[in-house]
């Protein structure tokens, strides 16, 4: 069960939130902005080989080729 | 027990996800496609016994073995395009979910083709 990459994924979007609120208030909206995308670019290069693997279960399992 | 497992994660994820998707919806989606993904994945493992089993009663009862894969096909596409659908319209999308499952539905009806063409043929053979 790969329950850590939940959690990790969780924290991650958390601990981007905050810092770009920091950014925010500080004023330097063009680093906040870019701490987003750099998180955003970060979970999605986590996320694709799950679903690349989840895909390929389902290929698998109803022996589709 | 497994499903126990499944509703407290499920909890937890839920949890997590309405903190996220006040500050950033963008990460909550994917975080419930995580979620998502890594329940199917764990479920695939038992639906890939029960076909197992009906593939070995389809071939006791001398089923032809092509349409057992034609529905396996069809159950297989309909599974990827559901989850698909899903993480779309809870995105607020549901214009791209709706392509989705009209992309779902041809590619089924394109599947199905060889069952129709046998049950058009026996029809067929029934009215002289």
């Amino acid at each position: 069960m790969e329950t850590e990459l939940i959690f990790q994924l969780a924290g991650i979007s958390i601990v981007i939130t905050v810092i770009y609120t920091v950014l925010k208030q500080a004023g330097r909206d063009e680093f906040a902005f870019s701490t987003l995308l750099l998180g955003i670019v970060v979970v999605l290069a986590m996320v694709i080989p799950k679903i690349a693997d989840l895909f390929e279960t389902v290929r698998s399992v109803f022996r589709i080729y | 027990m497994e499903i126990i497992k499944i509703v407290g994660l499920c909890l937890v994820a839920t949890v997590l996800i309405v903190i996220i998707k006040q500050q950033r919806p963008e990460l909550a989606v994917q975080l419930s496609i995580v979620v998502g993904a890594v329940i199917f994945t764990m479920m695939l493992g038992k639906i890939n016994s029960v076909i197992t089993l009906m593939q070995q009663l389809a071939q006791k009862s001398n089923i032809n073995i092509l349409y057992m894969g034609i529905i396996l096909k069809i159950v297989g596409v309909a599974y990827i395009a559901e989850f698909g659908a899903q993480i779309c319209r809870d995105a607020g999308e549901g214009a791209i979910a709706s392509k989705i499952e009209f992309a779902a539905k041809v590619i089924v009806i394109v599947l199905a083709v060889p069952v129709i063409a046998a049950v058009f043929d026996s029809l067929l053979k029934l009215v002289p």
